[in-house]
């Protein structure tokens, strides 16, 4: 389904720039008297999240209504097939209710991509189990930009569990679309030798210091303790080696800017202090992605 | 008594190592004799010109899920599928339901395939009581009951005690052993071959180490219980390495390769496809080549397909919902003609002993000759048939396989089992 948003893999460097651009241009819609657009009047976009999630899914639900459009959401929890329903019966289900958009968040990598094969729907990827989530790379994208002139030779250090972070994939893919440098870092258990070859110029390294030093962005990024099954580091130990401090931030170019795309567990892989400091731009990207967001569902139901 | 007189075939025999232009007739189920323009006018006549004839293909590794899972295949549909695929005998692994480890559970399947099955059906045993790897089946029991080999195939025997009971059991019953080799705790949770593919597609990934560290620790159980190993489905270098070192060391260590791993590496799997899904997975280039080259220089011992089939609605789900496995009887020999023959990687005669003398003496079965007396099983092939593979008109319930639409050049065109034709490429389905 060409209107689709499955992955950042799939795109080209202009189509996420007209996004990018787009997205700016609804960055300041708030402040406006008229804070609804009326572009998709009476469209009907579910968001349909088999994952717990509070800022994506209402972060979807904001940016529907702000288009114009009406947004449905439900939260099914775990699979529906513990209710004994296929996962093709749910969403044939829901498609013969002729939604203009399906926006799906699913624990299993490839779901989306399944179901576009027996769907007319556009869909969107709201993330794939640890595969991608298109919308908070470009969300990423969009707060770096707001901070920096170009994405290209910017230095973006990407530390904690890459192995099972859809995050990481999808910035890996679009930062490395616009010439940045990234440096990957984390425990081995949980930093596979494989991303090096995910695309070129990928740095790995298990050292948070070499990682940060010179950086321009730092992205830190959460153990997901729900997706791993066993034990990949010693307890207690991953914050003294792998967490963000304050005093790392002097490794970094004095302008670098922090980021996580939440939620943060505060002390294990940020301090608090760097958190709340003032290079951190956390909160900024929370409020990008209602941006992003209506950049993507504006782009998916034209 | 009904009598089949095959004219003017290229008869290849690797066991009796004949290879020459001949008759051969087949009466009372038995092979007759093979001679120059044999005479026998009351014989149904099959006329072989141009095509090669040869004895009964064997594969060691199928699954016909009967009993317990027949809305995916039953031994009827299986032995259909298998003689459309040219064989004429399959060895039908134990993980029914229940699962084939008492001498009651074998009978019923001896039964089943004596009423049902137009191809011989031998029946494996499992290893452990439910293959749960803890309690030894009733070893003795089902090779009474006419087993012929033992394997907890689904899963491994993951304790080396119990594997080692096993070993020494399955030795003084003269059956050999073949393992599923996986350490499922390496494996834990993984859909596909741990490499860059699944680091790219975010899919948990299958370590080729989960299957090495196995095939090591029972190459050294086999070296001290003495007992005939074999390796099912083996799909790594390091294995095809292994194996390759214990038969220098004069070990009784045998193996087999799927026509799936030396088919297709994980780069070319169509992403989150679950007819691309199965155990062991398809692995890297590397090991593709690393398995071909076991098979050009005799370290492989057997091609089997490891046929799997599966419900559709199974495997209509996310990719790491859907159960492992895919079929394969009906497009074995296409594919072993496409990627080992027809390139020049293997003659036709390896190919034949990989279906014929290699399984039937792993598994001693007596059979995988055309020598006189042998059953009259044969397998007529045609190097030059242009077929297509139609996965909607097979004979097998299921329908899990990557192959649809792929072309051959070479393939089975006639199956015949006990002296009669029980498949035909141009038979109707």
């Amino acid at each position: 389904m060409p209107s689709s948003l499955l992955g950042i893999e799939d795109l080209s460097r202009s189509e996420i720039e007209v996004l990018l651009e787009r997205a700016k241009e609804f960055q300041s819609l708030h402040r406006e008297k008229t804070k609804r657009l009326d572009l998709f009047n009476g469209s009907i976009i579910v968001n349909l999240f088999f994952e717990a999630s509070t800022r994506t899914r209402i972060s979807f639900e904001i940016a529907a209504k702000r288009l114009g459009a009406d947004a449905v959401s439900i939260t099914a929890s775990g699979s529906s097939v513990s209710k004994g329903e296929s996962l093709v019966d749910t969403l044939n289900t829901l498609a013969a209710m002729h939604p203009d958009a399906i926006v799906m968040r699913h624990a299993s990598s490839g779901a989306p991509h399944f179901l576009a094969r027996h769907l007319d729907t556009p869909i969107v990827n709201a993330g794939d189990g640890t595969h991608e989530h298109p919308t908070q790379a470009l969300l990423d994208a969009r707060t770096i930009l707001d901070n920096r002139k170009s994405l290209e030779g910017l230095r973006v250090a990407i530390i904690g569990d890459i192995a099972h972070s859809r995050v990481a994939r999808s910035n890996i893919h679009l930062l490395s679309k616009f010439g940045a440098s990234i440096v990957l870092c984390g425990p081995a258990s949980l930093l596979p030798q494989d991303m090096s070859h995910l695309v070129n110029g990928v740095e790995l390294t298990h050292d948070i210091r070499t990682a940060i030093k010179d950086a321009d962005v730092i992205m830190m990024l959460r153990v997901q303790l729900e997706r791993i099954h066993e034990p990949r580091f010693p307890a207690g130990e991953y914050f003294g080696f792998y967490g963000l401090r304050l005093d790392h931030l002097s490794l970094a170019k004095p302008d670098v800017i922090v980021m996580h795309p939440g939620p943060m567990n505060r002390g294990q892989e940020i301090a608090s202090e760097v958190a709340d400091s003032q290079r951190s731009v956390i909160l900024n990207q929370v409020e990008n992605g209602v941006a992003v967001r209506m950049a993507v569902l504006e782009k998916v139901l034209s | 008594m009904a009598k089949l007189l095959i004219k003017n075939g290229r008869i290849i025999d690797p066991a009796a190592g004949i290879d020459r232009v001949a008759d051969i007739l087949l009466a009372g189920e038995i092979v007759r004799k093979i001679d120059d323009n044999i005479l026998a006018p009351e014989a149904e006549v099959f006329d072989a010109t141009g095509l090669i004839v040869a004895p009964g293909f064997i594969d060691m590794h199928v699954h016909l899920r009967e009993p317990g899972f027949v809305h995916a295949e039953t031994i009827e549909t299986g032995a259909k599928a298998a003689a459309a695929g040219g064989f004429t005998s399959i060895c039908c692994m134990p993980n029914t339901s229940p699962v084939n480890d008492s001498a009651h559970v074998t009978s019923y399947i001896i039964e089943r395939a004596r009423n049902a099955a137009v191809v011989n059906v031998f029946p494996i045993g499992a290893i452990t009581k439910g293959s749960q790897g803890e309690e030894l089946a009733s070893i003795g029991g089902m090779k009474k009951a006419g087993i012929v080999a033992i394997s907890d195939d689904g899963r491994p025997v993951m304790n080396a005690r119990v594997m080692r009971r096993a070993m020494e059991t399955a030795k003084s019953f003269d059956l050999p052993v073949i393992q599923h080799c996986e350490d499922l705790n390496l494996s834990a949770g993984g859909d596909m071959h741990e490499g860059v593919v699944s680091t790219r597609l975010g899919l948990r990934g299958i370590p080729s180490c989960s299957e090495d560290v196995m095939v090591a620790r029972d190459i050294l159980l086999a070296e001290v219980t003495g007992v005939q190993y074999h390796v099912a489905h083996l799909s790594t270098r390091n294995a095809i390495a292994m194996v390759a070192e214990a038969k220098k060391r004069g070990l009784p260590v045998t193996c087999e390769v799927t026509q799936h791993h030396f088919t297709l590496c994980d780069q070319e799997m169509l992403p989150y496809d679950s007819a691309f899904k199965m155990k062991p997975p398809i692995r890297c280039n590397h090991d593709v080549a690393a398995c071909i080259e076991g098979i050009a220089s005799g370290v492989v011992d057997a091609l089997a397909t490891d046929h799997a089939p599966h419900a559709g609605s199974d495997k209509m789900q996310e990719f790491e919902r859907c159960p492992f496995g895919i079929i394969g009887l009906e497009t074995a020999v296409g594919l072993t003609f496409d990627r080992l023959v027809n390139p020049g990687i293997i003659s036709i005669n390896r190919m034949i002993e990989l279906y014929t003398t290699g399984p039937a003496n792993i598994l001693k079965l007596n059979r995988g000759t055309l020598q006189t007396g042998s059953p009259a099983d044969v397998t007529i092939l045609d190097p030059s048939r242009e077929w297509i593979y139609d996965l909607n008109k097979s004979a097998s319930k299921s329908r899990n396989s990557p192959f649809h639409g792929w072309q051959f050049t070479g393939g089975a065109v006639t199956t015949i089992v006990a002296g009669k034709i029980v498949w035909n490429k141009d038979t109707a389905q």
